[in-house]
């Protein structure tokens, strides 16, 4: 996030762009309904009637896999009235002509026909956002999980700087991150480009840094991505694997290629505290530690280095994972000889400028929000104020371009993918807690009373759902939270995989897979053909 | 008998709420809101109040499993290290360090990213590292 969790509850405007936020994200979800009930205005952008349209002011239901169209079409809107904030964009950013060449196509009438969304509705929508005194944008995986994320994502920093909505409190572009700490393990280098705090490799003057820090030679060729890497093992250009905490067979787009590419290695290691369907695919398998079993910290999505302390120890013979991480470093022929996760957090510092002053006796209370460049720094809790990171902010000129696949003949629904309130990713934490999976132990795939009437389709029916690249059999629920032509599926289920269906075409840029949209058909099952 | 309780943070979303595990007698019996993070202000969702469910979970791996015979039975962590190192050192040697490719967790900590990524990239030899942030 460019901005902090407390922020939200002063914000004046609240966007909310592809995000389930009271189910995914239930104490983010709190701020909101605070600044609500303070009078800021609060807008969501998403396909389905999810329950925050409940507390919203205006709703805007778009087609899946629009939103450049949307946004487009509210900066357009926002430029003929001259809402825009002119001293801003004269001292903070540039570009503003070349994408305002591209905004005027995008009239509210041609947006309209693209989104679903009615003109009176953009209307409303670019007015309350622009007219704000501080406006904040909060977006998830609805904005990122398409084959156009990256541009969805510009998108979105577009109208924040075009209405100066950035770099001052409570206002922002803030991805609410879905993991504990994603962010953490971005920024420690978990990633084939970058070392940690987004170090390049291919910086050779970073690297020469790393070298010397690590004393070991260091490949200046950028790696794979998890998505290129599945392929690259099926064409055998990767022969083993080592998976940390990961369930990918469930986790990833096109469920029934990650099983054969893992199948294809020669060696895979998952380190993980429960099996998984990834782990029964491995040739090694340790058992590794929760986070109550161990030390250390997590980064969260507004990015506060926060202490993870030891209450327990591990079950059995399972042991903490940054030591079996270096047993394996040491038997490899690299030494690594940490006495705790406290001196490798000095040597993260030494190395990372943006966690330079992070220090475990600082934790002690709420935690560091990055950068911390020094040990007197107190931390930073938004970020772009006065300056942006490159300098001036690029509005970039971005055009609307189709999902990947769009419903036809064969496949006439569009299916999308996300989280239920009870469960949690793949399942393996919530699915072996026993009183969230009381409350719901089966995939429900979500489809709209009258689209479920012309198939013939029941209530607590089963159907077999079925994409290009596989079948799937689950029951149904009827439901206004979808709109006509789209079903909703959640992922956590492996009765029920909703990957086997999703589409794995990536963003050329961030090579994240198209989760959010494909094309799927609905059949409904005899009784007793349940499979 | 024993009871305390130990300020930490959740693991289920990016929120990052803070909780006390209740602790009787070394075991971990259940989950409280931290009144005092600046997060969640002593409020959890249904996963964080339930959190310490899945910890205690029968199903829980406790010892390493290595596959024999088409099968993953139980073995020593000398057994299972071992055999990944070699695995992964003989692979490493006929086909280059490029052949071998690294998940990283974002459900693991800072201290654990970062020793896995340096790992990849000091011992193995490769920047072939990324994790669930692509999806």
């Amino acid at each position: 996030m460019t901005n902090s969790i407390e922020e939200i509850e002063s914000a004046d405007c609240i966007l909310i762009f592809g995000s389930n936020t009271s189910i995914a994200h239930p104490l983010i979800a709190t701020r909101v309904f605070r600044a609500k009930a303070r009078g800021a205005k609060v807008i969501v952008a998403d396909p389905r009637k999810i329950p925050i349209v409940l507390q919203s002011d205006l709703h805007l239901q778009h087609r899946l896999g629009t939103d450049v169209a949307l946004i487009n079409g509210l900066m357009h809107i926002i430029l003929k009235n001259g809402w825009e904030r002119k001293a801003f964009i004269s001292e903070r950013t540039e570009n503003l002509e070349e994408f305002r060449k591209v905004v005027e196509k995008y009239s509210p009438d041609r947006v309209s026909e693209i989104t679903g969304v009615p003109v009176k509705d953009l209307e409303t929508a670019a007015q309350y956002y622009a007219k704000a005194e501080r406006g904040s944008i909060l977006y998830t995986m609805g904005i990122t999980q398409h084959t156009t994320g990256v541009d969805n994502v510009k998108s979105l920093a577009n109208l924040s700087m075009l209405t100066g909505n950035i770099g001052r409190e409570s206002t922002g572009v803030n991805p609410l991150r879905g993991q504990n700490n994603v962010q953490g393990a971005c920024d420690m280098g978990g990633l084939p480009n970058v070392y940690s705090g987004y170090q390049p490799v291919t910086d050779q003057a970073v690297r020469q840094k790393f070298e010397e820090a690590w004393r070991a030679e260091l490949s200046a060729r950028v790696g794979l991505t998890a998505t290129e890497m599945f392929p690259a093992a099926l064409e055998g250009r990767v022969k083993a694997m080592v998976i940390l905490g990961e369930n990918p067979v469930l986790s990833d787009a096109d469920s029934h290629h990650v099983e054969k590419a893992l199948e294809a290695l020669d060696f895979l290691l998952v380190i993980d505290i429960f099996n998984t369907p990834t782990s029964d695919l491995a040739h090694v398998v340790l058992a590794g530690a929760s986070f109550a079993e161990k030390e250390g910290t997590f980064t969260n999505t507004e990015r506060r280095v926060q202490m993870v302390r030891k209450a327990i120890e591990p079950p059995g013979d399972a042991r903490v994972d940054w030591r079996i991480i270096q047993e394996l470093s040491n038997r490899l022929g690299y030494s690594m000889d940490y006495d705790s996760p406290r001196a490798v957090m000095e040597e993260i510092a030494r190395v990372t400028p943006s966690y330079a002053g992070i220090r475990y006796d600082r934790l002690q209370g709420d935690g560091l929000q990055w950068p911390c460049p020094s040990t007197d720094h107190p931390g930073t809790k938004f970020l772009h104020q006065g300056k942006f990171t490159r300098g001036k902010g690029l509005f970039s000129a971005i055009e609307y371009k189709p999902p990947a696949e769009v419903a036809d003949e064969a496949y006439p629904f569009q299916l999308t993918t996300g989280r239920i309130h009870v469960h949690y990713h793949t399942g393996t934490m919530t699915r072996n807690s026993p009183s969230l999976e009381r409350e719901v132990n089966e995939c429900l795939l979500e489809i709209n009373p009258e689209d479920a009437r012309e198939l013939g389709i029941g209530e607590g029916d089963r159907v077999l759902v079925s994409s290009r690249r596989g079948s799937v059999s689950t029951r149904v629920k009827l439901t206004e939270t979808e709109k006509r032509g789209t079903v909703f599926m959640p992922f956590h289920f492996f009765e029920s995989r909703a990957n086997i269906l999703t589409n794995p075409m990536f963003d050329p840029v961030a090579k994240i897979p198209e989760f959010k949209v494909c094309a799927v058909k609905i059949e409904k099952m005899e009784t007793g053909s349940a499979r | 008998m024993e009871f305390k309780t130990v300020l930490t943070t959740c693991p289920y979303c990016g929120c990052g709420c803070g909780l006390l595990l209740e602790i009787l007698d070394g075991r971990l019996i259940g989950t409280l809101p931290s009144k005092t993070s600046p997060v969640n202000q002593g409020r959890l969702c249904v996963k964080g109040w339930s959190v310490h469910e899945f910890v205690t979970s029968p199903n829980r791996l406790i010892r390493p499993l290595v596959r024999k015979a088409d099968r993953l039975v139980e073995s020593s962590w000398d057994e299972a290290l071992d055999l990944s190192a070699r695995r992964l050192k003989e692979i490493k040697e006929r086909h280059g360090p490029d052949s071998i490719a690294v998940l990283t967790s974002a459900k693991c900590t800072n201290e654990e990213n970062y020793l896995l990524q340096k790992l990849t990239r000091a011992a193995i030899g490769t920047n072939n590292i990324d994790h669930c942030a692509r999806l």
